[in-house]
């Protein structure tokens, strides 16, 4: 038996023990994904250590001599106090270090998210898709604002809101269960064709 | 000192990146340079933690025993076992490492990812359940989006590709704009919270 039918069979077997969910909760799949937790985050260390502790901590303070990156290292040594029961608040520093880049997302969100698409909102109307866009955007908003009652003439604009919502979860639904569906082709891929040879 | 310090710290650099935002100065350049340096510094440490609460979390139900037990063993030596495949032999193509990650790792991921299909097909049919008029523009949408994307939608009819196309193009993008508004609006004001220091959940409890 070659190597590589070995690693088919490995890799079949923990495909099928996904799917065994399908039938209910058995001890197959309790036992593929105590492996696929714990293959994921053990993935991750030594990832962590070659491309981000090694260059950006180890390099620039034992190789470089960058004294300074100790600061930013013993800060980042205080999240472990979060499990202690009286120096949790230590923990606080290096949490408050990163959220401090929310900063930048007050104009950035305000840019991107607002401004931008009511830029786009407001190109000319000169067709009936542009018209249909521009209603569909300001209805939807409409619908949000929540200080009119929906009653009326508002109730019905803001029901063209939601008439339009639901065309676009319709979309993202569909192209979500598509996206599984590829994910789920590639897998009866492998199990017929790369591990049971029935496929080419 | 527990918690004052902590908010400053945010209000402060929190404030110095909204003039970062607006000031293309050298100095601004650099105190983002500043920042993005120390931040992949403090950032092993965040994974560090995810791996001890792992520990802990697996180890506590080892020791007490718990109904199955078994399973945090594994999820344990699975984590030991990558986690030592790859600082022994490297992480490189070829290595057992990137063995692990094509045959273990990947397929579990793509198998976890593609059984929300059938999830997802329970859940059209609970909404065509409903037979609401909301529920059924959604499940037309939807059908029409799927069928567009796939041969067999061509050989039904020329049109179901056109109309996908549409359908993603207009009242799709009316809806994703209409959202993204308000997402945007959404964010803007949460991130206002927290650099006036309104918001400090992200702080934890205690004191």
């Amino acid at each position: 038996m070659s190597f590589e039918v070995i690693s088919n069979f490995i890799a079949a077997f923990f495909t099928l023990s996904i799917f065994s969910f399908l039938y209910k909760d058995n001890p197959f799949y309790k036992f593929a994904e105590a492996v696929f937790i714990g293959v994921s985050m053990g993935y991750a260390i030594p990832l962590v250590y070659q491309d981000i502790f090694i260059p950006f901590v180890y390099r620039p303070i034992f190789v470089e001599y960058k004294f300074l990156i100790l600061i930013p290292t013993l800060i980042g040594y205080l999240i472990t106090f979060r499990f202690s029961k009286n120096l949790s608040w230590l923990s606080r520093y290096p949490i408050a270090f990163s959220m401090a880049i929310v900063g930048m997302g007050v104009p950035l969100s305000m840019h991107s998210y607002v401004l931008v698409q009511m830029r786009s909102a407001m190109l000319p109307v000169d067709n009936i898709n542009t018209a249909l866009i521009f209603i569909g955007t300001v209805t939807i908003l409409l619908y949000f604002f929540f200080s009119k009652e929906h009653k009326g003439v508002y109730g019905k604009v803001t029901n063209i809101g939601i008439w339009f919502m639901m065309v676009g979860f319709g979309a993202s639904f569909g192209y979500t269960v598509m996206a599984r569906i590829s994910l789920l082709i590639g897998r009866i891929q492998f199990l017929l064709g790369d591990w049971l040879g029935l496929m080419k | 000192m527990k918690r004052q310090i902590p908010l400053l710290i945010v209000i402060i650099l929190g404030f110095i990146f909204v003039i970062h935002v607006f000031v293309p100065h050298k100095a601004s350049a650099d105190f983002y340079d500043w920042y993005q340096t120390w931040i992949k510094a403090i950032s092993p440490f965040m994974v560090l933690l995810g791996i001890m609460s792992l520990f802990m979390v697996h180890s506590t139900k080892i020791k007490r025993k718990v109904p199955n037990w078994q399973y945090s063993v594994v999820t344990l030596a699975s984590l030991i076992g990558t986690g030592a495949v790859g600082f022994i032999w490297g992480t490189q193509a070829g290595t057992p490492f990137m063995w692990l990650f094509k045959n273990v790792q990947m397929p579990m991921g793509a198998t976890m990812f593609s059984l929300l299909a059938f999830y997802i097909a329970s859940a059209a049919y609970k909404a065509f359940r409903a037979r609401s008029t909301e529920a059924t523009v959604l499940l037309i949408a939807a059908i029409i989006v799927m069928l567009g994307q796939v041969p067999i939608g061509i050989k039904i009819s020329k049109l179901i590709p056109e109309a996908s196309h549409w359908i993603l193009n207009v009242p799709n993008l009316a809806a994703k704009r209409g959202i993204a508004m308000g997402v945007g609006l959404g964010m803007t004001a949460t991130s206002l919270k927290i650099l006036l220091g309104i918001e400090r959940t992200y702080m934890g409890g205690g004191k």
